[in-house]
């Protein structure tokens, strides 16, 4: 174990805790200010249609009516979003063959509605109820189109195209290799080829979506409340969509009840909301309620990859041969990372030297699909994972064993893979070591040999047992870069902001402890602003496993700085050269002389701007720094997931016996938000191996309209857990930390569905979709003529 | 997801809701436990003009013993009747089912006037009266009438309660000595609606079933009542093929339609299987004397 001799590595309880546990957090939804009104979009109950008109005369004359919008009200005032809200670095493009033209969605629609659930009117009145009575009334006149409900509809000839100005409804393909896939396929031993389908669900936060905007006519600025991940994303839409400086827009996200990247792009309502608050010169309120989070905020994955594994008599891995298509809904608002980085990850943590792949993604009538916690990797996770297996048992070889023979050593790290990530640099897993993960994971689940005696006994006595395992490395802590301001108080407290944006993590106590190390002070003399534009001028947001990394390494830098001229200023009030001071216990001491010191309080007084001011000569006032860490590139966590289930014969049931995690995420800065983190995205990886799922019916009729539809795990149907961390430190940043938003949800799906597939073995049966759906699991045994002894029901 | 406008009620007697339901009729909703109307509410799936809400009713909240068997008020939570030592000992079946009801928050909201009167047909209390033959009291202005659980659930929430009438109290009939009791259903996850669920109580006098009562929910557009597999046991006994028979004699006669969560044909696999759980365990408890 390390010595802990900080804060960082400590368990410490969540400052948030206080406020949170004692309902006195304050959301979007809390807020309340002087004359604010209300809104209600009047949203598409079909999934295709060109809008003829809409007319809003009945509305009007509702009780409380404010005002009312329609698309072609605004069309050339509040222009679109982007239709992609990334850049792509060049260090990408050159190895990638790839057309990229994803359509921009309509602030409200104008012309057409493409999804159930798109708006194409807003209603605004006094509160709530009365905005939803109006909306009711508004009659829109729509000539309905054929929809385009799955992807194999949208690629065949003839069938409608959502975007006229794409001209297909292929809206981005992109493909690489590394070796020749094609020519060692051919000459592969074994090869398998299968589709595997990792089905549509999403982020379900607790708190749904929300904005609250207030515009200042004296000032000509607005403040936005927003829950989102990323408030520096919504402030730069605003400020060029409404023709404004991006200074005269505030955007805060306060606290937010989780995001899951659901929350990390922008959405057309963050910038509609301000528009009608500045318009309407009244302080307006839009809060999503669950309907329209299951109809209009994104959905996820929902993949197809037809992928072929090619391998030897020894279970060695030669080759990989990937062709996926993405069924995008109607737009895609973070465009094609999803495909990267299924692409750059599907490899996992194994060595192979031939892989192609290739990702298309296809427009259809459903809600947009964009990035969800795990963000491509869970897809990719999936196929690979399944197709091992199915290897793997192919020629008689344990899966796990055939894992093992294809892992990359930790004596190879840092291991260049021969792709680029999507930051444009050529992948290089950096420290780490898999094959002991994946050893841990089994070992905890009681080994191996174990098991498959456990298996067998089970079998005999009509007990249907099966182990499965889904391991993956993940590319975390990406740029473009992260902002911290850091500025010494005169109260001698270290002010720290950061642009990661707060929605759960615990990110107040996470960078409260990374400055109180780097201070010594006592961290409660660390006090820490996030998701706020105001402090802090550039930032980026809380997405892709990157806050710890990114922020937490542009607090160490912006700290850096400060500290420098702290120290010169210490130097000159002690009459000390630097070499011979110290910071200890928020002071600046002279080393080996305990008394001899200034506290960062003395030290501000000593700095100000001014008459007797202590700073050197030439030294300009002002204790305060803002750096932008710009990653070299991502660094990377891994995990092993392994599972055991037992299946009843008479009814399907799966039930996760036990469920197991090993984790590198590199330095844990709090192990005990660390645990929380990966152990919040094993439950959601177990809800999408398991229960959730969102389904359209032949028309295009969303068919989850509630929670009782969409089935979230419940702590009533969360296995025992147990997560293990390695904490193998990165070589790629000062804190050594890796990024662990995301990685929690990528394996659950592999790992539940390989344990199934393995359970049953003696039926030859492969679970290559997800969920995993009782009434499959039914039709085996059925099938089989099997059902469970009697007693034991 | 805000309710439509609506005039709201709460009478203190059950007359005077009784009275109010006579002038608003079918334009009226009785709101009890709320568990299933607020959600239709908010959905605006039913638009009624007037909310009578009959929680501050305390006489019709209560649960006696009546003739050897129990009556139960239209507004006793569903959390009471889990708790009761009465229903435990007069009415096991009842417990057994309450006790799978959603989860404890909503038990102690949700009522089981409510819970019957909503006529889901995936919900517990409706099979649990329809096995035990219970009897449904409904009151009027035009007085009293007395509908048998046979006659009550008429079709997909749908019962026979007139506009005008409120239930007001379930009487349970006296359950016979040497009975086992046993309710089991399967559900997505702990909580949720069952995707099939079996009610089953069994009286054995030496090697007989002398009673044999079953009936499932989430398998039809109302509770049913799987006669031609009580008579299977009745006539044949308590042995596991009779059982058996009985289970496929039970799945065969359920109606079952395909949703989200199952198809019809999985449904009814699964009411055989829960058919015969339910017996096995019952007919345990009736041998053993635990009920």
């Amino acid at each position: 174990m390390r010595e802990i001799t900080g804060y960082v590595g400590k368990p410490l309880l969540r400052r948030e805790d206080r406020r949170l546990l004692h309902g006195e957090g304050q959301f979007v939804g809390d807020i309340v200010l002087p004359k604010m009104v209300h809104c209600a979009f009047v949203r598409s109950q079909v999934p295709h249609a060109r809008i003829k008109g809409v007319d809003f005369a009945a509305a009007r004359r509702a009780p409380g009516f404010v005002t009312a919008l329609s698309g072609r009200d605004i069309r050339n005032v509040v222009t679109p979003i982007a239709g992609m809200q990334v850049s792509i670095p060049k260090g990408w493009r050159d190895r990638f063959h790839y057309h990229i033209d994803v359509p921009a969605q309509q602030i409200l629609a104008d012309d057409k509605v493409n999804y159930v659930g798109e708006a194409y009117a807003v209603v605004v009145a006094e509160d709530r109820y009365k905005a939803e009575d109006a909306a009711e009334l508004v009659e829109p006149d729509f000539e309905v189109l054929e929809p385009v409900v799955d992807v194999d509809r949208a690629l065949k000839p003839g069938s409608p195209v959502l975007h006229a100005e794409v001209g297909s409804n292929v809206i981005s393909v992109m493909s690489t290799k590394k070796g020749d896939g094609a020519a060692a396929l051919a000459r592969a031993k074994h090869r398998i080829k299968r589709r595997y389908y990792h089905h549509r669900y999403a982020a379900m936060p607790m708190e749904c979506r929300a904005v609250v905007a207030d515009y200042d006519i004296r000032t000509d600025s607005l403040t936005v409340w927003s829950s989102t991940q990323v408030v520096h994303w919504i402030r730069k839409e605003i400020g060029s969509i409404l023709g404004m400086p991006e200074e005269r827009v505030r955007v805060i996200a306060p606290d937010v009840g989780g995001g899951f990247g659901g929350k990390g792009h922008v959405y057309p309502e963050d910038v509609l909301v301000p528009y009608l608050a500045r318009t309407l010169r009244r302080p307006i309120k839009y809060v999503e309620d669950r309907f329209e989070h299951l109809v209009n905020s994104a959905h996820a994955r929902d993949n197809f990859h037809d992928l072929e594994i090619g391998f030897d008599d020894d279970g060695k891995i030669v080759c990989i041969v990937d062709d996926f298509v993405i069924d995008s809904g109607a737009y895609s608002p973070v465009g094609a990372t999803c495909a990267a980085n299924s692409i750059a990850h599907l490899l996992g943590p194994y060595d192979i030297q031939n892989y192609e792949a290739k990702g298309t993604l296809v427009a259809t009538n459903k809600t947009s699909n964009a990035p969800y916690r795990g963000a491509g990797r869970p897809e990719a996770a999936f196929a690979m994972e399944r197709a091992i297996d199915i290897a793997a048992n192919s020629i008689g070889l344990d899966p796990i064993l055939m894992r093992l023979r294809n892992m990359v050593p930790p004596e190879r790290l840092p291991f260049s893979v021969g792709l680029p990530y999507r930051d444009g640099v050529p992948i290089t897993y950096d420290s780490g070591d898999y094959p002991q993960a994946l050893r841990r994971a089994v070992e905890e689940l009681g080994g191996l040999e174990n098991f498959r005696r456990r298996q067998a006994e089970g079998l005999a006595a009509g007990r249907y047992l099966g182990i499965g395992v889904g391991c993956y490395v993940e590319g975390t802590g990406v740029g473009p870069f992260e902002g911290a301001s850091v500025r010494l108080d005169p109260s001698g407290k270290i002010m720290v902001a950061v642009g990661a944006n707060n929605h759960g993590q615990g990110h107040e106590t996470v960078f409260a402890q990374v400055a109180a190390d780097v201070w010594n002070v006592p961290i409660d003399q660390v006090v820490v602003t996030t998701a706020d534009t105001a402090a802090v001028p550039m930032g980026y947001g809380t997405i892709a496993s990157r806050s710890t990394v990114t922020a937490g390494s542009a607090v160490v830098h912006a700290s850096a700085k400060v500290k420098d001229k702290v120290l010169a200023i210490a130097a000159n009030m002690l009459e000390t050269p630097t070499a011979d001071l110290e910071f200890r216990d928020g002071a600046v001491g002279v080393k080996g002389v305990p008394d001899l010191k200034v506290t960062l309080k003395e030290i501000w007084w000593a700095s100000r701007p001014g008459w007797d001011h202590k700073r050197p000569p030439d030294m300009e006032a002002g204790l305060e720094a803002n750096h932008y860490y710009e990653p070299p590139t991502v660094t990377w966590s891994y995990a092993t997931n392994a599972a055991i289930v037992e299946l009843d014969p008479d009814t399907g049931r799966v039930t996760v016996e036990k469920f197991v995690a090993v984790h590198d995420a590199g330095i844990l800065v709090n192990p005990l938000l660390a645990d929380g983190q990966v152990r919040g995205g094993l439950v959601q990886g177990i809800g999408a191996a398991l229960y959730e799922e969102i389904a359209y019916d032949e028309n295009g009729q969303i068919l989850m309209g509630t929670l009782a539809d969409y089935l979230l795990p419940t702590a009533d149907d969360t296995p025992p857990i147990t997560v293990i961390h390695q904490e193998i430190p990165s070589p790629s940043n000062p804190l050594g930390v890796k990024g662990l938003g995301e990685g929690g949800a990528i394996a659950p799906p592999c790992a539940i569905t390989n344990a199934v597939s393995d359970a049953l073995r003696p039926f030859k049966a492969e679970f290559n979709a997800t969920p995993v759906r009782w009434e499959q699991v039914r039709k085996v045994f059925a099938e089989a003529g099997v059902s469970t002894p009697r007693g034991r029901g | 997801m805000k309710p439509p406008q609506f005039d709201y009620h709460a009478p203190g007697s059950i007359e005077e809701a009784v009275t109010l339901l006579g002038s608003y009729g079918g334009d009226a909703k009785v709101l009890a436990g709320g568990q299933s109307l607020i959600p239709v509410l908010n959905f605006r799936l039913a638009r009624p003009g007037v909310l009578i809400d009959i929680n501050r009713i305390g006489a019709l909240s209560f649960i006696r013993e009546a003739d050897g068997g129990v009556a139960i008020g239209a507004t006793t939570r569903q959390r009471m009747i889990e708790g009761s030592d009465i229903v435990g000992r007069r009415a096991p079946l009842l417990a057994d089912a309450t006790r799978l009801i959603g989860h404890l928050p909503i038990r102690t909201r949700g009522t089981i006037g409510g819970s019957l009167s909503h006529a889901d047909p995936a919900a517990e209390d409706p099979a649990v009266v329809t096995a035990l033959d219970a009897t449904m009291v409904a009151l009027s202005k035009r007085g009293e009438r007395r509908v048998p659980a046979s006659g009550f659930f008429r079709s997909l929430l749908t019962t026979a309660l007139e506009p005008d009438e409120l239930l007001v109290r379930i009487e349970f009939p006296p359950t016979p000595a040497g009975t086992g009791t046993a309710f089991v259903e399967i559900s997505r996850r702990h909580g949720d609606f069952a995707l099939a669920g079996v009610a089953a109580q069994v009286t054995l006098a030496g090697d007989r079933a002398s009673e044999v009562r079953l009936a499932a929910c989430g398998a039809g557009p109302g509770p049913i009542r799987l006669a031609a597999a009580e008579k299977i046991v009745r006539d044949g006994g308590a042995s596991a093929a009779s059982i058996e028979a009985a289970a496929a004699a039970a799945a065969a006669g359920v109606e079952p339609t395909s949703d989200v969560h199952a198809s019809a044909a999985y449904r009814r696999d699964l009411v055989r299987a829960m058919t015969r759980r339910a017996l096995e365990r019952a007919v345990a408890r009736a041998a053993g004397g635990t009920r």
